[in-house]
């Protein structure tokens, strides 16, 4: 059952552009927000709010310009490469931040990633400031494409991605470390009992975590063309706090349902009016009043409902 | 005489100038079912805490096999065979029953393999083995929190066993388990822990219990051991009698 919803939902997807060419790059970026909602979706099983994820966003995404910069000109390369940026970050940033809990991590995250945007707005010589850097189309094996087909690429790229980074990361959650993770979020004194280290639980999910929005960053600065500093400003990670608290704490898919829930809505509501933050601010206090699973929960709640 | 396994020694510490341990020594040898018993607040769970390293004592060691392991974390601690049953049941209250055992299992083989799922056929067989053993095999898959009282303090207990320790600590196992219960319970414990060949300290308020199962018996009193000796000495002491049983 499962399965076959996930498998229509990933057809749907992949046929929508064909109808309506301009959503190409809306679930483009959709999927690469989800990427990063699903990494802060990951600390949320521990009971731990990251408002601070945009920094991995976007130190992948400006991996990506500088190593194109420096002459790397493969988009396979280039998404490996910069995600490991993101990782290597998530460790180091991850080392000193997985022994707080609670308002202490989340508002150590934000100052982190707060420290990183002013670097990255204010070095002008290095980042280019807030104009950010250009990142040019890659060579797909080699292959070089015109922008609208290699638009399209990415997009088909994103779209399997997310089925195979989804499944593993589901296989994560469902060992003993991702049982160990959510345990973080209950009983510590147990775990510790048990002989579990929790900061290395702890810290290999924050690089798990921090590499997942790096891939998002690298997507989406493939798909928008240009890095800039705003990438890591702190509604951006607010903005994927939001993503995973909407499509429901812990679900793989439900990070991307509300990914795309969000993004359809933000070029729905920004085409007709305005009030975009009132719609958004709306929609948040109808899920988590009325849907504590999240979007996600709707559908996992009429599985279980039928044998 | 053989070394004991565990070995504790002088052992002092004061909270806000209460003595929760006042000089006391302990030890315990392969193969016992020590008992613990004393008055409410007398230190008998800051003993536990001291020799599982969750509290440093101010002063004193506690030796393991003859190796101190004062300074070392609960976590190492439990790494070398020590499992500990709480007095107030700590769970994964938010996961199932089920979940709960698998991870204990887990924590002793095979915590880092990312690939493999928590739940395999073999250690699901283990976990309603042991869930067995308590007698809350039927209620596997509930989610903990969900349990009352008495069940979460058996499924507390059966975690602890899942850790295969060489050594348990058992705080005050029966207490919240039901008077008809308790007997049962405690003939599956003793039979476990010999198969197992486990030894165990235990925190006791039921002295029927302690009479029947201990082997030998500790009585604590302000922070300090007031009588010890086979269950039927200590309970023919007159001071323990009145200090202790008597209002039990
Ligand atoms: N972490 C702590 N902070 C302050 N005081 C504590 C702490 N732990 C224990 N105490 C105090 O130390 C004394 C001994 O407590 P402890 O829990 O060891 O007693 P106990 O013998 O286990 O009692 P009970 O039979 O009620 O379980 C009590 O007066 C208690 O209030
Ligand atoms: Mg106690």
């Amino acid at each position: 059952m499962r399965i076959i919803l996930t498998a229509a939902a990933v057809l749907t997807l992949a046929v929508l552009p064909v109808a309506a060419p301009w959503l190409q790059f809306v679930l483009t970026l959709a999927i690469a927000k989800g990427f990063a909602a699903l990494g802060v979706a990951v600390l949320l099983r521990a009971g731990l709010i990251s408002i601070g994820h945009a920094m991995f966003f976007a130190a992948s995404a400006y991996g990506v310009a500088f190593l194109a910069h420096a002459g790397i000109n493969d988009l396979g390369l280039l998404l490996v490469l910069s995600v490991l940026v993101a990782a290597l970050t998530g460790a180091i940033a991850g080392a000193f931040l997985v022994r707080y809990r609670a308002i202490f991590f989340a508002m150590l995250n934000l100052a982190v990633s707060m420290v990183f945007y002013a670097l990255c707005a204010k070095l002008y010589g290095v980042t280019g400031g807030t104009d950010g850097m250009p990142v040019p189309i890659p060579a797909v094996f080699g292959i070089i494409f015109a922008e609208p087909a290699f638009k399209s690429v990415l997009f088909y790229l994103s779209l399997a991605l997310m089925v195979l980074v989804g499944l593993a990361v589901q296989r994560y959650l469902d060992s003993p470390l991702g049982h160990a993770l959510s345990a973080v979020h209950t009983n510590e004194i147990r775990l510790e009992y048990l002989g579990i280290p929790v900061w290395a639980v702890l810290l290999i999910a924050y690089v798990i975590s921090a590499a997942l929005a790096g891939l998002g960053g690298a997507i989406s600065a493939f798909a928008i063309g240009r890095v800039v500093p705003d990438f890591a400003f702190w509604t951006a990670s607010g903005h994927l706090v939001l993503i995973a608290v909407l499509g429901g704490i812990g679900g793989v898919p439900g990070a991307f349902i509300g990914a795309l829930f969000l993004e359809l809505l933000h070029s729905a509501a920004v085409t007709v009016t305005d009030a975009w933050n009132l719609i958004v601010g709306m929609a948040l206090i109808i899920v988590i009043m009325f849907m504590p699973q999240g979007i996600y929960g709707l559908f996992a709640r009429k599985e279980a409902s039928s044998p | 005489m053989r070394r004991p396994i565990l070995e504790a020694n002088n052992l002092c510490v004061a909270f806000n100038g209460v003595k929760a341990a006042d000089g006391a020594s302990i030890a315990i040898h392969d193969g016992e079912f020590l008992a613990i018993i004393g008055p409410n607040g007398s230190g008998k769970t800051t003993l536990l805490n001291i020799c599982t390293g969750y509290i440093r004592p101010v002063s004193g060691s506690v030796l393991l096999d003859g190796n101190d392991i004062t300074r070392l974390s609960p976590r190492a601690i439990a790494r070398r065979g020590v499992a500990r049953a709480f007095q107030i049941p700590q769970l994964f209250s938010a996961q199932r029953v089920i979940d709960n055992m698998m991870l204990a299992l887990a924590a002793t083989d095979g915590l880092w393999s990312v690939v493999r799922p928590l739940e395999t056929a073999k250690r699901r067989e283990e976990a309603m083995a042991l869930l067995g053993l308590v007698g809350l095999d039927g209620d596997a898959d509930r989610i903990s929190s969900t349990l009352p009282e008495g069940h979460r303090k058996l499924l507390d207990i059966a975690v602890a066993l899942a850790l295969k320790p060489r050594l348990l600590l058992l705080d005050e196992p029966t207490s919240g388990v039901s008077a008809l219960e308790r007997f049962p319970l405690m003939e599956a414990l003793m039979s476990a822990l010999r198969q197992r060949r486990i030894t165990a300290l235990f925190v006791e308020h039921d002295m029927d219990v302690v009479a029947r199962y201990a082997s030998r018996v500790l009585v604590w009193n302000a922070g300090n051991i007031m009588a010890e000796g086979r269950p039927d000495e200590v309970f023919g002491n007159a001071q323990v009698r009145e200090r202790v049983v008597g209002v039990a």
